[in-house]
């Protein structure tokens, strides 16, 4: 059923696609038509698959670094209040300031390769794994912490047995909405500075009028989108506790 | 485990400057039940809190000791109304939750006859969401026997029952937990009947003491004088409203 109202949504939007581009008669450069940016994904497909293997590789690095290192923010800021006075505060302020602006900077510190794209990852996804987590960690039923309280279990325990348990669903949507940022992340630092990537090669078609082959990456950017959320969301479905 | 100690309660409470109760002593029998009878508001689950070491938002002033001069919060093991079963621990870890807690080698055997003894064994690798919530009580009273303490807490542990599991559940404890220091706080006028071997009435103008029925508790259902006193309790509940 899920399938198939994918498949219909699909069908139905490329039938408005074409549909747009027959009605208007856009020239190719400006619009192509979905037969024609097929075409071209298929001829260009060892092109794109190479691409997208160096943006799926930057976006996989940056999701792990940025869980791991929200995860332990998260973690820090639950226990300590030092951390909470002090960092909190950062959190949101680095949160406010537009990472689209840092790209240039990171591409200056850390050079044109992966590690630029892998910290622009990080930094996109970090900001909702700390927070979702941290509010999971914080949001411990307070009867679960009475019990544990009359049970004389130590900080420690009750963190590791209770509050971190109890905080794994919210941390399962934290990583499912990185899974939809972080590849965001790498394009846009692929953008500022890179010679391989998506990012890279729909910046190329666009400024060759290449317009089927930037759609053409572009689509695949989106179908891979997808697939890791789809992939995030049924490897964090225990922690949500949806699956026994 | 320590033999069971009296209690003492007395003081009084406020929050933010408003009085919650007056000064008032209660006293909690050594190896019997008590039960705080009250209606929502009055500060009874206040008190039990205050007993436990918990937190209630709530200035305490007074003094809360037990008979052998040790300490309380300590030697106290918890029930309330909602059975606080990690949902994502099985039957088996939630009964051994406090070991686990504390870092002790959890005493299977004893672990595994608590489960027998609350017919739970069928059950044992199941989560709580797998439960009725008759076995998720007992579930919470297994929990609460593996602490072995002689001073036992009931905050309203049964009112989210229907009424047949509920009287199966006040029958299962109360055998359960005998020669224990028991305080149960309820606003159940037929509990207080059935289990109280004393029974305080707590309203606004403070504490009654009542007699209880003289069966032997838990009393039956349809005994008279137990029906009597449930009467007899409700009609006061009434008049300090």
């Amino acid at each position: 059923m899920k399938f198939l109202s994918a498949l219909a949504a699909t069908i139905f939007a490329l039938a408005v696609w074409q549909a747009i581009v027959s009605m208007t008669g856009l020239p190719k450069f400006i619009l192509p038509g979905p037969a024609l940016v097929a075409e071209t994904w298929w001829q260009s497909r060892w092109l794109i698959a190479e691409h997208t293997w160096i943006t799926a590789i930057e976006v996989l690095i940056g999701l792990c670094c940025g869980t791991l290192l929200g995860v332990v923010t998260a973690l820090q800021l639950a226990n300590s209040r030092a951390a909470r006075v002090l960092v909190q505060p950062m959190l949101i302020f680095t949160q406010a300031l537009p990472v689209f602006a840092l790209a240039p900077l990171l591409t200056l510190w850390l050079g044109y390769g992966l590690w630029s794209k892998v910290a622009m990852a990080v930094l996109i996804i970090y900001f909702p794994i700390t927070s979702s987590f941290f509010d999971g960690l914080m949001r411990t039923p307070p009867g679960f912490l009475d019990l544990a309280r009359t049970m004389q279990a130590s900080p420690r325990a009750v963190l590791w047995h209770i509050r971190i348990p109890a905080a794994l669903p919210a941390l399962a949507s934290g990583m499912r909405l990185a899974a939809v940022y972080a590849p965001i992340g790498a394009v846009i630092g692929e953008w500022v500075g890179s010679s391989q990537g998506l990012g890279y090669l729909m910046l190329l078609a666009n400024g060759r009028a290449k317009t089927d082959l930037m759609f053409a990456a572009m689509l695949t950017l989106g179908v891979f989108s997808i697939l890791l959320h789809m992939f995030v969301r049924r490897a964090t479905a225990r922690m949500a506790g949806e699956a026994r | 485990m320590t033999p069971a100690p009296d209690l003492t309660f007395s003081g009084t409470a406020t929050i933010n400057g408003v009085t919650l109760f007056a000064p008032l002593t209660l006293t909690i029998g050594a190896g019997a039940w008590t039960c705080l009878l009250g209606g929502s508001g009055v500060g009874k689950t206040t008190v039990l809190r205050l007993i436990a070491g918990l937190e209630t938002g709530a200035e305490f002033s007074g003094q809360i000791a037990a008979s052998d001069g040790q300490s309380v919060p300590d030697r106290v093991a918890y029930m309330a109304q909602d059975d606080l079963l990690l949902p994502w621990a099985t039957v088996v870890q939630n009964v051994s939750l406090g070991a686990r807690l504390r870092g002790e080698v959890v005493d299977l055997d004893r672990r595994d006859r608590l489960i027998e003894r609350m017919r739970l064994q069928d059950h044992m690798a199941k989560k709580p969401a797998e439960l009725s919530g008759g076995q998720r009580q007992r579930v919470a009273l297994a929990r609460t026997l593996m602490e072995d303490r002689p001073i036992v807490l009931l905050d309203e542990p049964f009112s989210a029952l229907d009424a047949r599991t509920r009287a199966d559940m006040q029958d299962l404890a109360a055998e359960a937990l005998q020669g224990r220091t028991v305080l149960l706080v309820t606003h159940d006028p037929a509990e207080a009947a059935r289990l109280g071997q004393s029974i305080t009435v707590m309203t606004q103008l403070g504490l009654t003491p009542c007699d209880p029925p003289k069966a032997p508790a838990p009393r039956h259902v349809d005994d008279l004088e137990t029906l009597e006193t449930q009467g007899a309790l409700l009609k006061l509940l009434r008049e300090a409203a």
